[in-house]
């Protein structure tokens, strides 16, 4: 064989591994969405239908007639308020911990700690101390136990994210006559920005994936998709429908943000990968 | 008035005492060049002065008011950071214009004043860019325009021209020194580069391990060092330093060197030894005083035969090395003056440049 057929074949392979590859991780995601838009006797026939023999919307319209859909507002509303709050407190702790070394060297090692706690582990005591503040079941505490438990990553990633800034950038702007606020402001938030975002996506993307505080800390009110989602699963088999709706629901609005975001998340991630 | 007065100023960090008690006054108007090997203690100082180091001890007076407790945005300064400090998500205007923007300063007098600037340093046509689309002194330019823009009371300059090519520092030091004469502002200025130190300087600040060695004007410096670390700083290539004792030969007063050769000193110079005969001493002379021996006898100059080692020719000048006293030493000798290593040539040298150090306490005696 010729080099230049050998190298065609290579790439020949390379592309069915890749093709291979996808499919494996695509599939999963295509069958839920197929599913959603399947009647009840075409998600059971066998063999099975790879399409439904028509778009049809029930699926849908059932999650939203019975209010079932509010489970996804209610996840948004806890993990956009969470995600800001943990932004906007862990970036000001991270910016004094890289830049004041507040609490020495081991504080941020004692924060990053805070984050390998199972949540098991603290979910009944958290509990326990809602039902005697009232904040079962409410946005209120929802948000905050998604706040505390982003905090550590948040701080960390931040921290990690300003250590890279040039000081000189910063004092560069102190001397030309800016507060320690507005450097903040106008060098650190668009220096970091890149992490920012990708920080916030990733706090975001937990909290709008968490199961277990939800589970516990809601009942009707605030119930998250996430919850609602194990509510059909029973003896009735043709929940799936409303399983795979849902989860489609659930899906969307991280498509959206990661679709908008994308540049920054890559950047960001690696910016962190090559620092090491 | 942008007068500067440092008293008794102190700063430690950790156990690292970076500045141990300088006093420092620096006049309106002045270019005064800090001075000194890495870890000297200049830069901490300048960054004293800017409000970015807190002080341990002393005071910081900028035109008679005292600013110690000023955060660095109050000092109404403007400095200039080694490694540019542009930020890289605006363009140049923005970045020169940062500074005025701070004080809230009207748009149209914005535009102005940048412009003005930018045309001051050659850099008009490149107030549009990205400063990554800009070369190593393109980009020292801009940073000086963002600190020239300001009508700040003082301008500091960290060692700014240390990330630049010889020749490209070698201009921008005229082009420094030429905005200053322009301004007429008081001006600071961080180096290890004695050249750009002798340029540049109005006056000279020295600082050694924290403290400052001796200041002056460059030249006083240079002529009149008050020490061997002074004497042996300024200067390149280095003065020539070689052990020595002091001898009375029969009614004159000369340097004995280790080798035996006896080197005479003028009338003038012995009454100021009066009483220091007998005792170990360093010689040090400057390479340029070191000349081709033309025959002609001056009080002062000793004729000395010496066989050269090395010859190092630059184009105006040869360095030409050969042994003194046991030591190598360098002299500046005109281009053609010596050709060929292992050349046995006759050099004079002139004893009433040279100085004499007190091995001890490493003063210059005489």
């Amino acid at each position: 064989m010729t080099s230049s057929r050998r190298k065609r074949a290579l790439v020949v392979w390379r592309t069915l591994a890749a093709v291979a590859l996808t499919t494996c991780f695509l599939f999963p995601i295509y069958w839920l969405f197929m599913i959603s838009f399947k009647t009840p006797e075409e998600i059971f026939a066998f063999p099975p239908r790879w399409w439904p023999s028509h778009i049809q919307f029930d699926n849908y319209a059932v999650l939203f007639k019975d209010g079932d859909a509010v489970t996804v507002w209610n996840s948004l509303v806890v993990a956009s308020a969470s995600t800001v709050l943990a932004m906007l407190l862990g970036t000001l702790c991270a910016y004094s911990l890289a830049r004041f070394r507040t609490g020495g060297v081991h504080l941020s090692n004692w924060i990053i700690s805070q984050r390998m706690v199972p949540p098991i582990a603290v979910v009944f005591p958290i509990f326990l101390m809602y039902v005697f503040l009232g904040w079962v079941d409410t946005y209120l505490g929802l948000i905050l136990v998604y706040t505390a438990f982003n905090l550590p990553y948040v701080i960390w990633m931040m921290r990690g994210y300003i250590l890279d800034i040039p000081v000189s950038l910063e004092e560069a702007a102190l001397v030309d006559g800016w507060t320690r606020w507005q450097v903040l402001w106008k060098v650190v938030m668009p220096m970091a920005r890149a992490g920012l975002f990708a920080t916030a996506i990733l706090t975001f993307i937990f909290a709008w994936n968490e199961f277990l505080f939800a589970l516990v800390l809601t009942r009707t009110e605030v119930a998250t998709y996430t919850v609602q989602v194990t509510h059909y699963f029973g003896g009735q088999s043709g929940f799936w429908a409303k399983i795979s709706a849902m989860s489609v629901l659930g899906t969307l609005p991280i498509f959206v943000v990661v679709a908008f975001m994308q540049r920054y998340l890559v950047r960001g991630i690696s910016l962190g990968a090559v620092k090491g | 008035m942008a007068d500067l007065r440092i008293a008794g100023l102190r700063k430690s960090f950790g156990n690292v005492h970076a500045v141990r008690g300088v006093d420092l006054e620096i006049a309106d108007g002045e270019f005064t060049v800090l001075v000194g090997q890495s870890g000297c203690g200049k830069s901490t100082l300048l960054r004293a002065i800017a409000g970015l180091e807190e002080i341990d001890e002393g005071t910081i007076a900028i035109g008679g008011q005292v600013v110690n407790e000023d955060p660095p945005y109050r000092r109404d300064i403007a400095m200039v950071f080694q490694n540019y400090a542009l930020y890289p998500y605006m363009t140049v205007f923005e970045n020169i214009a940062f500074g005025l923007r701070a004080r809230r300063t009207p748009g149209a007098e914005v535009q102005a004043k940048v412009q003005q600037t930018a045309r001051l340093l050659a850099i008009d046509h490149l107030l549009d860019r990205q400063p990554r689309q800009l070369s190593g002194g393109q980009l020292q330019r801009v940073a000086i325009g963002r600190a020239i823009v300001r009508n700040a009371r003082l301008y500091l300059f960290d060692e700014p021209l240390s990330n630049l090519d010889a020749q490209l520092r070698e201009e921008m030091r005229g082009e420094i020194k030429r905005l200053h004469q322009e301004m007429g502002k008081t001006m600071i200025y961080v180096t290890h580069d004695q050249i750009e130190a002798m340029t540049m300087a109005d006056r000279i600040v020295l600082m050694r391990d924290g403290r400052i060695e001796q200041q002056g004007a460059p030249l006083d410096l240079y002529e009149r060092p008050a020490t061997r670390y002074v004497a042996g700083f300024l200067g390149s290539p280095a003065m020539n330093f070689v052990d020595a004792a002091l001898i009375a030969d029969n009614g004159g007063i000369g340097v004995r060197l280790s080798d035996g050769t006896v080197l005479g000193l003028s009338s003038t110079r012995m009454q100021r030894l009066a009483g220091r005969n007998d005792g170990a001493i360093v010689l040090g002379v400057r390479p340029e005083h070191i000349s081709r021996f033309e025959g002609n006898r001056r009080p002062g100059v000793v004729r000395h035969r010496a066989q050269i080692d090395l010859v190092q020719p630059t184009g105006a000048r040869t360095y030409a090395t050969f042994q003194l006293g046991g030591t190598a030493v360098v002299a500046e000798l005109q281009a053609h003056d010596v050709s060929q290593p292992g050349e046995q040539v006759d050099l004079a040298i002139d004893m009433n440049r040279a100085v004499l150090i007190d091995p001890s306490s490493e003063h210059v005696v005489s």
